[in-house]
Parts: structure tokens; C-alpha cells; sequence
């Protein structure tokens, strides 16, 4: 972090909770620097009590996202020359959940939403039973395969306007994990976690925006598991196969 | 437009409801005409002499945009909520801008034929 930087950087970061104001720092600009990278030099150089969260620094473990220029984003894979605009970085929490001090805000309700859609495995046998035999083709697997690497940023759940709309709804992370479950051969309540999912505030509120699907840092795309959900919910959950 | 917004599968979500909602106010202007007819020549005839207004013209035509919109912006919904996507992240965008540029000939076709 010494000599390697060219110019000035200006980002704005908010300081405080639902109520709070921007704070201008200037860091240096520097090749190859992340958002999360620029939070860190403030935080570091100019703002020790500037809070904020990540933990692993390269898209794995989901905590770092923030809103970015307006967009949620995971900072410690964005890069600030793709971001900037004329030069100015504006830093903010997550939208559509509580803001707990600066750039953190809490999660609870983001996590509590996966619980109500249903999103806990339920195990269908025991470490003594033999391996369940899954066919890695099979159309069902395929479809929670496509799902299944959510990193839980809740990226998605901050870019979509309808749960800024209604307060109950449980949003595109949520229910893509429920998605992943109801192709699931191993998870023993197929049919309550669809009903879950398709129950008040559930996948019948979205709207096909597709924020979630054009935020999602990981390229997964909720808004098409919202679509199977509905489909599932009008014509039956998607039948399994055993493997021959 | 905020930068959450102005991307196409939004605007069409735009699009879809807002003619939604312009169509839910209407409707009951047009039932009441029907009504109307129902009620004797007297009153329907005096309710299309206001009908032939320019503006009100004008306010029909647009109805008619909107009508057209709503049913393109809706066969895309159906389309993504009941047949698979032709990729993951693919909700039948390519649907949206014929959808408007035909509820644009909609008008289009009313205007050389009722104007
Ligand atoms: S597609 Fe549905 S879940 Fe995704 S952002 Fe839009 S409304 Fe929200
Ligand atoms: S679906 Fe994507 S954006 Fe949403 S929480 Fe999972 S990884 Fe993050
Ligand atoms: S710090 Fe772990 S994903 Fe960014």
C-alpha cells in the first residue's frame, strides 16, 4: 500500500444508522484495487471506527456486499474502475434491511425469510444408511445444481424493489433455496417447503423484475427459480426419478 | 431512471402494470357506455357526441396502446412463468421490445382507421 498509486480517489461512506450522513475521504487510486480494498484503506488510515464486514476477500463467503453507486455489489470482487463514476465511489449499506452502524446492516430478517420459505433441509436417512443414488442428469437435479451456489449475500434481496414494497416478502434468495430443496431427492419435505414457498408473500408476489437475476454476484438467477416455484405450485412439484 | 431500474425486464414490469391500472380506471368508463346504450338512444347518443371530442380521441387512442401493451407484456409473462427459459438468465428479453414496437402498430392501425 506505499508508492504504487496514481491520483486521488473521492468515496463518499455513510457514517451512522437509519439516520447518518455521507463522510467524503480522499484514498489514493491504485491499479487493481477492490471497493472492499478503498473501504479498507479509510478504514485503516483516516476512519478507525468505520464499521463494516467481510471475512474471506475472494466471493466465497457472502459478507462483504454493500451498495455500490446504487448497486448492491460484493466489494471484494469489485473492481473501482469499473464502478466509479467521474471519479467518485458512494459506499452505502444494503437496502431493505436494518442499518446497524455505517456499512453493516442486520441480517436477521433476511435469514429469518430463508426459515419461513422452507429452506432447512429436512434428511430423509441416517450416516448408516447406504449413499442415496442421485442421477447427476435427471432434469430435477440439473435444476437445483443451477441453484445451489448461493453464497447467501443477499445481493439479490437488497437489488429487489418488491421486497422494498412489501415488508413480508420473502425475497429471491429465499426462495431460490427453496427451489433447490423441491428438486432435492434427499429432502424430506418436498411438499412443505412448495407450499411454503408458494404461501402469502411467497414466490406468487414477484413481479419478474429480474434485479435479483442481474445482481446476483454469483450468475445464479432467482427469478427463473421464482418461475419454476410458480409452475411447481399450479402443476405439482417435479417428479423424481430413481436411478435405475 | 435510478440505476436498479433502467434495464428492459423492468421497464416491461413498468409497461405491464402501469397499462394495467390505466386499463382498471377505463373499464368502468366503457361498461358505464354500454350502460348507457341499455338506457335508451337519448343518453348513449349524448355520451357519443362526447365520445367524438378530440380529446377524449385522443385518450382512446392511447387506451387502445395501452390495451395492445398489456396483452404483449402479458403473453412474455405467461411465456416465462409456464415454458423454460431460453437461458438461465434469459426471461424472454427478447420478447419486449417487439412487444411495445407491436402495440405500437396497434395504434398505429387505429389511427388511419378511426382518425
Ligand atoms: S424477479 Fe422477483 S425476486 Fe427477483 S428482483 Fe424481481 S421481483 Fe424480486
Ligand atoms: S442468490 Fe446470488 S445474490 Fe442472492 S444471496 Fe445468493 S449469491 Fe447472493
Ligand atoms: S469478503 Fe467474502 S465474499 Fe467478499
Amino acid at each position: 500500500m506505499n508508492s504504487d498509486h496514481v491520483g486521488l480517489l473521492t468515496v463518499r461512506v455513510w457514517r451512522g444508522r437509519e439516520e447518518g450522513r455521507f463522510e467524503t475521504y480522499r484514498v489514493p487510486a491504485r491499479a487493481n484495487q477492490t471497493v472492499l480494498d478503498v473501504v479498507t484503506e479509510v478504514q485503516r488510515s483516516q476512519e478507525p471506527a468505520l464499521a463494516y464486514r467481510f471475512a474471506c476477500r475472494v466471493g466465497v463467503c457472502g459478507s462483504c456486499a454493500m451498495t455500490v453507486n446504487d448497486r448492491p455489489r460484493w466489494t471484494c470482487r469489485t473492481h473501482v474502475a469499473r464502478v466509479r463514476e467521474e471519479g467518485i465511489l458512494t459506499i452505502e449499506p444494503l437496502r431493505n434491511m436494518p442499518r446497524i452502524k455505517d456499512l453493516a446492516c442486520d441480517l436477521t430478517p433476511f435469514f429469518e425469510k430463508w426459515q419461513k420459505a422452507g429452506g432447512r433441509h429436512v434428511a430423509t436417512a441416517s450416516r448408516r444408511d447406504p449413499l442415496q443414488k442421485i442421477d447427476p442428469r435427471s432434469k430435477p437435479r440439473l435444476a437445483a445444481s443451477a441453484a445451489i451456489e448461493c453464497i447467501n449475500c443477499a445481493v439479490c434481496y437488497s437489488a429487489c424493489d418488491v421486497v422494498s414494497w412489501n415488508a413480508g416478502y420473502l425475497g429471491p434468495a429465499a426462495l431460490n433455496r427453496a427451489w433447490t430443496l423441491v428438486n432435492d431427492a434427499r429432502h424430506g419435505a418436498r411438499h412443505e417447503t412448495l407450499d411454503r414457498a408458494f404461501a402469502d408473500g411467497g414466490c406468487a408476489s414477484c413481479h419478474s423484475q429480474g434485479n435479483c437475476t442481474r445482481h446476483c454476484p454469483v450468475e445464479l438467477s432467482p427469478s427463473e427459480s421464482i418461475a419454476g416455484l410458480k409452475r411447481s405450485a399450479l402443476f405439482g412439484a417435479p417428479k423424481l426419478r430413481e436411478p435405475a | 431512471m435510478h440505476p436498479l431500474r433502467g434495464h428492459r425486464s423492468y421497464l416491461a414490469f413498468l409497461g405491464h402494470r402501469l397499462s394495467g391500472l390505466a386499463l382498471a380506471v377505463f373499464l368502468p368508463c366503457h361498461f358505464l357506455a354500454l350502460g348507457l346504450a341499455l338506457e335508451g338512444a337519448e343518453a348513449l347518443d349524448r355520451f357519443l357526441i362526447f365520445a367524438e371530442l378530440p380529446l377524449v380521441k385522443a385518450a382512446e387512442w392511447g387506451l387502445v396502446v395501452l390495451l395492445a401493451l398489456h396483452l404483449f407484456f402479458g403473453l412474455r409473462v405467461l411465456a416465462l412463468e409456464f415454458t423454460p427459459w431460453p437461458s438461465r438468465t434469459d426471461p424472454r428479453l427478447a420478447w419486449i421490445v417487439p412487444g411495445g414496437a407491436a402495440a405500437l402498430v396497434v395504434g398505429l392501425v387505429f389511427l388511419v382507421q378511426v382518425v
